[in-house]
C-alpha cells in the first residue's frame, strides 16, 4: 500500500491534481454556506418547538457533502445517514420542502412521512437518508450493481460515520462491492465520535475506515474533510475510477462535529482543547480565507452569504405557511398502487 | 400440460420472467454455477449467464440490501436466502429498509423485488434450519407474502411475484421440493392475494398453507371416508394480500373453521384469520374456531419429535372429528 495516499491530502496535493476552477470553488463555498445556515436555523427552530422529534446536525462537516455534491454527475446516486441534511441539500434539493419535512408539513419532501432522519429526493438522486447504522452501504452497492448492469455510467456515493465501520453491514458491503467492482464510493466521515464515545476507544485500528481498506483490496485514502478543495479532488478521482469500471473506493474524511450527536446531546464529553482546535479549523471560514487569498472578490462571497441567508428565510416562511399533512394520506403509498390494502 | 417438480417449477417461473424482461436478475449464495443448494435455480446460470445469475459471498445483509438498491434503480431482482431462518441476520434490511421505504418516501421509491427462501420443516435439520417464518413477515406492514403448495402455484406465483411492483417474500417449502404436478403449458401467471378452494365441502372449513395443504386434503378425504364429514379445504397461498373473502364465504357455508399452521402457536397467521372471522363471520359460526398448530417450542431434530410437533394428518383428522362431535 502506498503510504503517501494514507496521508491527508492537503491543498498542495489538491493543487497538484489540478485545483478546481473558480466556478467550482464558488459553488463549493455556496453549498457549504447554504448547509451551514440551513442547519443553524433548523436548530433554532428545534428549540422553538417547530422541529419535532430529533435532528442530527452536520455542522462542521459541510466540506464533505459539498466536495462530493459538486463533483457528482446529476444522475449519480447519494446514500446518506440520519445526519443527512447537508448531503441532501448538496444535491440541489430545495430548502423549503426539507424544512417542511422537518416541521411535519404537507409540503415536506416526503409529505411528512419521513422526517429529518429519512430525507429522500429521487429526482435529485438523493436516494435516501438511512437511520439504522450501516444499512445503506449494501443498498448503495445494489444501486451501483444496477448502474453497472444497465451500463448507465452512474456512480453511487455512500456517506457514513466512523461508528459504521464497526457494524457487520460495512464489511459485507465493502467485500461485495470489491468482488463485483461496483461503481460505488464509500465516504467515511470520521468526526472522531461514534455518537458519544471516541471512535479510537472502541476500534482496533487508528483509522477506522482507511485501516480496513486493505482487507478489501482497496487503497487506504485519507483526506482532510474540512478542506473543500481536497475533498473535491478525491471525489473527482474516486468518481472517475468508479465510472471507468475500476471499482469502489473507500475514503476516510477527517472532520469534526461542532455540536453533539443529536439535539439532546450537549457533547460535554469532549475535551475543551480538542473542540477549540477543531473550531479553529471550521471548513467555511477556512475556505473563505483561501478564496480571498487566491484573489476572489470578497463582494462575490458576501453576495453568496446574503443570498443563502435570504434563501433560508424564504424556505422557512414557505414551510411555516404550509398546512399539516392531510389525514387522508395516513394509509397511502405503502404499495405501488398508492394504497395500503392487505386484504380483500 | 407438463409434469414438473416443485423445485423445477420455481426455476421455470424465474426463467419465464427472465426471458421476457431483461431487468430481472437473480442473486444469492450458490444460486449460479451450483444451481442452488436445493437446486431451486438449476439451469438458470447456464441459460442466462453470470451477468444475470449472480453468486454472492455468505453475506445475507449485503444480498438483500443489494437487491433493494438494485430494485430502487431500475432492476427487478430475485434474491435467494438459502434458508428462511437466515432472515434473522438480514431482518433490518427486510423490515426497516425494504418494507418501510416506499411509505417513508411517500411513494418516491418503488421496490419491485422478490426474496425467495426455503422454509419449513420435514428434513430433520433442527431448530435453526426448519422454521416456518412466514408469520414473521406478516407482522410487518409493507411486505407481500406467498407460500405455494403445488408445482403449478410455485411457477405461477413466482411469475406474479416478479411482476409485482412491491416487495414479495416467496416462501418455498422444503418438504414439497420433490413433489410433482402438472404445470400449464405456455406463459403461466398467477394472481397474488387469491386463496383457492382445493376441496369443496359443507361441514367444516379447513384453511391451510404450503406443506399443510396436502395434509389437510388427505385429512379431509379420511374424514369423508370414515365419518362422512364433508370438509372444505382452502389453500391460502398468500398471506399478504389476504383473501378473506374466500374464507368468510366458506365459513358462511360450513359454519365451522379450522386452521392448520406449521408456525409455532403465538401470533401465527391463523390467529389473524380467527380474529377476522370472529369479528365479521361470527353469526355464521356454529362452534368455536380451532387452530391446529405447532406447539410454542423450537423444532427438535429427531424424526419422531419433529413429526410430533408439526400438525399431522392424524392430528387434523382427530381434532376436526372431536370438535364436530362435541358440537353435535
Amino acid at each position: 500500500m502506498s503510504t503517501t495516499q494514507a496521508q491527508p491530502t492537503g491543498p498542495a496535493d489538491a493543487a497538484a491534481s489540478g485545483a478546481p476552477s473558480d466556478e467550482v470553488r464558488l459553488e463549493l463555498y455556496r453549498v457549504m454556506v447554504e448547509c451551514r445556515l440551513f442547519e443553524k436555523r433548523a436548530q433554532e427552530l428545534f428549540f422553538e418547538g417547530l422541529v419535532r422529534g430529533t435532528t442530527h446536525l452536520g455542522t462542521g462537516q459541510e466540506a464533505v457533502a459539498a466536495g462530493f455534491g459538486v463533483a457528482m454527475r446529476g444522475d449519480d446516486h447519494t446514500f446518506c445517514t440520519y445526519r443527512g441534511h447537508n448531503h441532501t441539500l448538496a444535491r440541489g434539493v430545495p430548502m423549503a420542502p426539507v424544512y417542511a419535512e422537518l416541521f411535519g408539513r404537507d409540503t415536506g419532501l416526503m409529505g411528512g412521512k419521513g422526517g429529518s432522519m429519512h430525507l429522500t429526493s429521487v429526482e435529485h438522486g438523493a436516494m435516501g437518508s438511512y437511520a439504522i447504522v450501516g444499512a445503506h452501504l449494501p443498498i448503495a452497492v445494489g444501486a451501483a450493481w444496477s448502474a453497472q448492469y444497465r451500463e448507465s455510467g452512474q456512480v453511487a456515493v455512500c456517506f457514513f460515520g466512523d461508528g459504521t465501520t464497526n457494524i457487520g453491514a460495512f464489511h459485507e458491503a465493502l467485500n461485495m462491492a470489491a468482488v463485483w467492482k461496483a461503481p460505488v464510493v464509500f465516504v467515511c466521515e470520521n468526526n472522531q465520535y461514534m455518537e458519544y464515545t471516541p471512535i479510537r476507544s472502541v476500534t482496533a485500528v487508528d483509522r477506522p475506515a482507511a485501516d480496513r481498506a486493505s482487507a478489501y483490496g482497496l487503497e487506504p485514502i485519507v483526506v482532510d474533510g474540512n478542506d473543500a478543495d481536497a475533498v473535491y479532488a478525491v471525489a473527482v478521482a474516486a468518481l472517475k475510477r468508479a465510472r471507468s469500471g475500476e471499482g469502489p473506493s473507500l475514503i476516510e474524511a477527517l472532520t469534526y462535529r461542532h455540536g453533539g450527536h443529536s439535539r439532546a446531546d450537549p457533547a460535554k464529553y469532549r475535551p475543551e482543547e480538542e473542540v477549540k482546535s477543531w473550531l479553529a479549523r471550521d471548513p467555511i471560514p477556512l475556505y473563505r480565507a483561501r478564496l480571498t487569498e487566491s484573489g476572489v472578490d470578497t463582494a462575490a462571497l458576501d453576495a453568496i452569504d446574503e443570498a443563502a441567508a435570504a434563501k433560508v428565510t424564504e424556505a422557512e416562511m414557505a414551510a411555516k405557511a404550509a398546512p399539516e399533512p392531510d389525514p387522508a394520506g395516513l394509509e397511502t403509498q405503502m404499495w405501488a398502487d398508492g394504497g395500503s390494502a392487505w386484504r380483500n | 400440460m407438463a409434469e414438473l417438480t416443485y423445485r423445477a417449477a420455481m426455476a421455470a417461473g424465474i426463467a419465464q420472467e427472465m426471458d421476457r424482461d431483461p431487468s430481472v436478475v437473480l442473486v444469492g449464495e450458490d444460486v449460479g454455477a451450483a444451481g442452488g443448494v436445493f437446486k431451486l435455480t438449476e439451469g438458470l446460470f447456464e441459460r442466462f449467464g453470470s451477468r444475470r445469475v449472480v453468486d454472492t459471498p455468505i453475506s445475507e445483509q449485503a444480498i438483500v440490501g443489494a437487491a433493494m438498491g438494485a430494485a430502487m434503480t431500475g432492476l427487478r431482482p430475485v434474491a435467494e436466502l438459502m434458508f428462511s431462518d437466515f432472515f434473522a441476520v438480514t431482518w433490518d434490511m427486510v423490515v426497516n429498509q425494504i418494507a418501510k421505504t416506499r411509505y417513508m418516501t411517500n411513494g418516491q421509491v418503488s421496490l419491485p423485488l422478490v426474496l425467495t427462501t426455503a422454509n419449513g420443516a420435514g428434513l430433520r435439520f433442527g431448530a435453526q434450519h426448519s422454521q416456518s417464518v412466514e408469520n414473521w413477515a406478516m407482522a410487518i406492514p409493507g411486505l407481500k407474502i406467498v407460500a405455494p403448495s403445488t408445482p403449478a402455484d410455485a411457477f405461477g406465483l413466482m411469475a406474479a411475484a416478479i411482476r409485482d411492483p412491491d416487495p414479495v417474500i416467496y416462501t418455498a417449502h422444503k418438504a414439497l421440493f420433490a413433489t410433482k404436478g402438472e404445470v400449464p403449458d405456455g406463459e403461466h401467471l398467477d394472481t397474488l392475494g387469491t386463496a383457492r378452494i382445493v376441496r369443496a365441502g359443507t361441514d367444516a372449513t379447513i384453511v391451510a398453507l404450503a406443506a399443510m395443504v396436502p395434509r389437510a386434503l388427505e385429512a379431509a378425504n379420511r374424514l369423508q371416508d370414515s365419518d362422512g364429514i364433508s370438509a372444505e379445504v382452502i389453500d391460502l397461498r398468500s398471506l399478504v394480500p389476504l383473501d378473506t373473502r374466500t374464507i368468510l364465504a366458506s365459513v358462511e357455508k360450513t359454519a365451522r373453521l379450522f386452521t392448520v399452521e406449521e408456525n409455532p402457536r403465538l401470533c401465527g397467521w391463523g390467529a389473524e384469520i380467527a380474529s377476522i372471522v370472529a369479528d365479521e363471520g361470527f353469526y355464521s359460526l356454529d362452534a368455536p374456531i380451532v387452530r391446529i398448530t405447532t406447539p410454542h417450542v423450537p423444532l427438535a431434530a429427531a424424526a419422531n419429535l419433529e413429526d410430533l410437533a408439526i400438525p399431522s394428518v392424524e392430528r387434523i383428522v382427530e381434532t376436526v372429528r372431536r370438535r364436530l362431535d362435541e358440537a353435535r
